[in-house]
């Protein structure tokens, strides 16, 4: 056994879910870009938090509170650590990714935006970094830019520097496409729109829980992630917003927690990052999540990429070999993420039967239907690997794909 | 179980691959679009019905969509024909009763008939709103003399 199976079982201990059966077969979770599983240790932070300190935060003056509250400002702190920011007031708890660029779009956008400026993303972005452009802009009277892509699903560069005209007052890209795997370019892209004097968001939802992320290196002016894709609970996410930005932001949401004082003739908003947590949080998600992203940073970047692009290769290949199976996507710089399509066989059908022997993929067209009418296709069915994943499960996945393939010929 | 699995794979194959009915009716009276927006199955559902009679005469359908949806829409097509527009409603109950009854109740497969085709998709409830599509389209375009288009999120 290699080194690398070594520690790869051991990781597997981590994770409870990864044992069971799926119609008595084992499960082969490859739906890791629509969700992570839990490690045990997350899983106990929350039922910790819930068996032995749960209170509110933040406003009580006895010991659960104070715990729950240490807890809670403990997880900002790591999350700070972890993507470099400069201060922990700048790592703002939200739902998740959604919810951050939608803060955004309302609270730093909107107010800058006048008829016939201009919001550029680029054409593989997830739905939830479309529509909060699309109702700014309406609201507005702003337009919205997509800078194209090539066969392979890349960014065309050229054409991102030419929508980069002075009409644009903001520019919101994904990190990592979800449907595709493509990685990109975000520090030309932060560069280029920067010498421009334009403010740049990154959705690293799915980047994350791939590439080591230094907010500070980039100089990106925000970036949203969620936990749930970084082996955390769902329900909780992160906004990174840079201080001088947040700092002359409206607020997002009213409610408590967000404010100094109030009275019916004034209120006072809390500082950072108070002022745009409104509201009880999710005080079980943020533990949780600061406790995954101390497990990841165990598990380490060096093992992780290294792993992941083993497996991306090693999916390409096997899956190449497969007879009627195109794969759609494919940049040079992927994330550990394989969609493809199947001759005459539907992607649910190929999803439903996929299932049957224990593995788990997504079909249907990933929350990006641009990309879907790009490519010519209804939907894909999406392989998508962590760091727990094996070649094995892939050979298993190979193998259930030729039983599909024998069955509708 | 078993065997309804297998007789749910051949049949459904069989339809998928050799769609009856498929395509435009140009002379119907009745029609609808169907779509299934967290998938993209598009269908489109054409009747045309007796008016003396009251029976519907021809059924055609076209689209696009995963095996299920368009095998489901095929036996249907081949179940209509014949039958009053009373009858077709009848039909499409008792075909929601099949797909969305519980999975361990034994179907009644004798006087189920064709319809005991589609006990196999209880078994996997993410399907059962591909193989409602035409269904409910079919309902759309009976209960409507002009062109309607049905979500499967409306419904």
């Amino acid at each position: 056994m290699s080194n690398i199976d070594e520690r790869l079982l051991e990781i597997r201990q981590d994770f409870p879910v990864l044992n069971r059966l799926v119609y008595g077969k084992p499960l082969v979770y490859l739906d890791n870009a629509a969700t992570t599983q839990k490690p045990k240790c997350v899983i106990s932070a929350i039922s910790d938090y819930y068996l032995n300190y749960n209170s509110n935060i933040h406003r009580g003056v006895h010991r659960l509170s104070q715990e729950a509250t240490d807890e809670y400002e403990k997880s900002r702190k790591i999350i700070k650590e972890f993507i470099n920011a400069k201060n922990a007031s700048e790592i703002i708890f939200t739902r998740g990714t959604t919810e951050g660029i939608n803060l955004v779009a309302n609270s730093f956008v909107r107010p800058r935006l006048n008829e016939g400026d201009e919001v550029l993303i680029t054409y593989i972005e997830h739905h939830s970094n479309i529509v909060p452009w699309q109702i700014v802009c309406e609201e507005t009277g702003a337009k919205l830019k997509v800078a194209p892509i090539n066969d392979a699903g890349e960014l065309v560069f050229e054409e991102f520097e030419k929508l980069l005209t002075e009409k644009v007052k903001f520019v919101s890209v994904v990190y990592v496409s979800n449907s595709l795997g493509t990685i990109n370019p975000i520090e030309e892209i932060i560069k280029k729109a920067h010498s421009k004097g334009i403010p740049v968001l990154i959705d690293a939802a799915q980047a994350i829980q791939h590439i080591k992320i230094d907010v500070r290196a980039l100089g990106c002016d925000f970036l949203a992630f969620s936990g749930h894709k970084i082996y955390g609970p769902t329900g909780i996410g992160v906004l990174y917003g840079k201080e001088e930005h947040l700092e002359k932001m409206r607020p997002y949401q009213g409610g408590g927690d967000m404010i100094k004082s109030v009275s019916f003739e004034r209120t006072i908003y809390n500082d950072l990052p108070y002022k745009f947590e409104a509201g009880t949080p999710n005080i079980e998600g943020a533990i949780g999540l600061g406790k995954a992203i101390e497990y990841v940073d165990q598990i380490g970047f060096d093992f992780i990429v290294e792993h992941e692009s083993q497996l991306l290769k090693y999916a390409h290949e096997k899956l190449s070999e497969i007879d009627g199976l195109k794969i759609i996507g494919t940049a040079s710089r992927k994330a550990s993420v394989v969609s493809f399509v199947l001759d005459n066989v539907h992607p649910h059908d190929v999803g439903t039967m996929l299932d049957v022997d224990g593995v788990a993929v997504r079909t249907g067209h990933h929350c990006t239907e641009p990309i879907m009418r790009r490519f010519g296709v209804p939907a894909t069915t999406r392989a998508s690997f962590a760091f727990y994943n094996t070649r094995q499960e892939i050979d298993i996945l190979a193998q259930s794909i030729q039983k599909v393939i024998k069955m509708f010929s | 179980m078993e065997e309804l699995k297998e007789l749910y794979q051949q049949v459904i194959l069989d339809h998928n691959k050799n769609p009856r009915n498929f395509g435009e009716l140009p002379t119907c009276n009745r029609h609808a679009e169907g779509h299934n927006p967290l998938c993209g199955d598009q269908i489109e559902v054409f009747i045309l019905v007796d008016e003396d009679t009251g029976k519907i005469e021809d059924v055609r359908f076209k689209g696009a969509g995963c095996a299920i949806s368009k095998a489901s829409a095929s036996i249907m097509t081949t179940l209509l024909k014949g039958k009053t527009i009373e009858e077709a409603k009848e039909l499409f109950e008792q075909f929601h009763k099949v797909v969305t009854s519980d999975p361990s109740s034994n179907p009644d497969i004798i006087n189920l008939g064709k319809l005991a085709v589609f006990c196999g998709v209880r078994e996997f409830p993410a399907r059962v709103k591909c193989a409602s599509l035409a269904w409910h389209t079919m309902l759309n375009a009976l209960d409507n003399h002009t062109t309607t288009k049905v979500s499967t999120e409306q419904l």
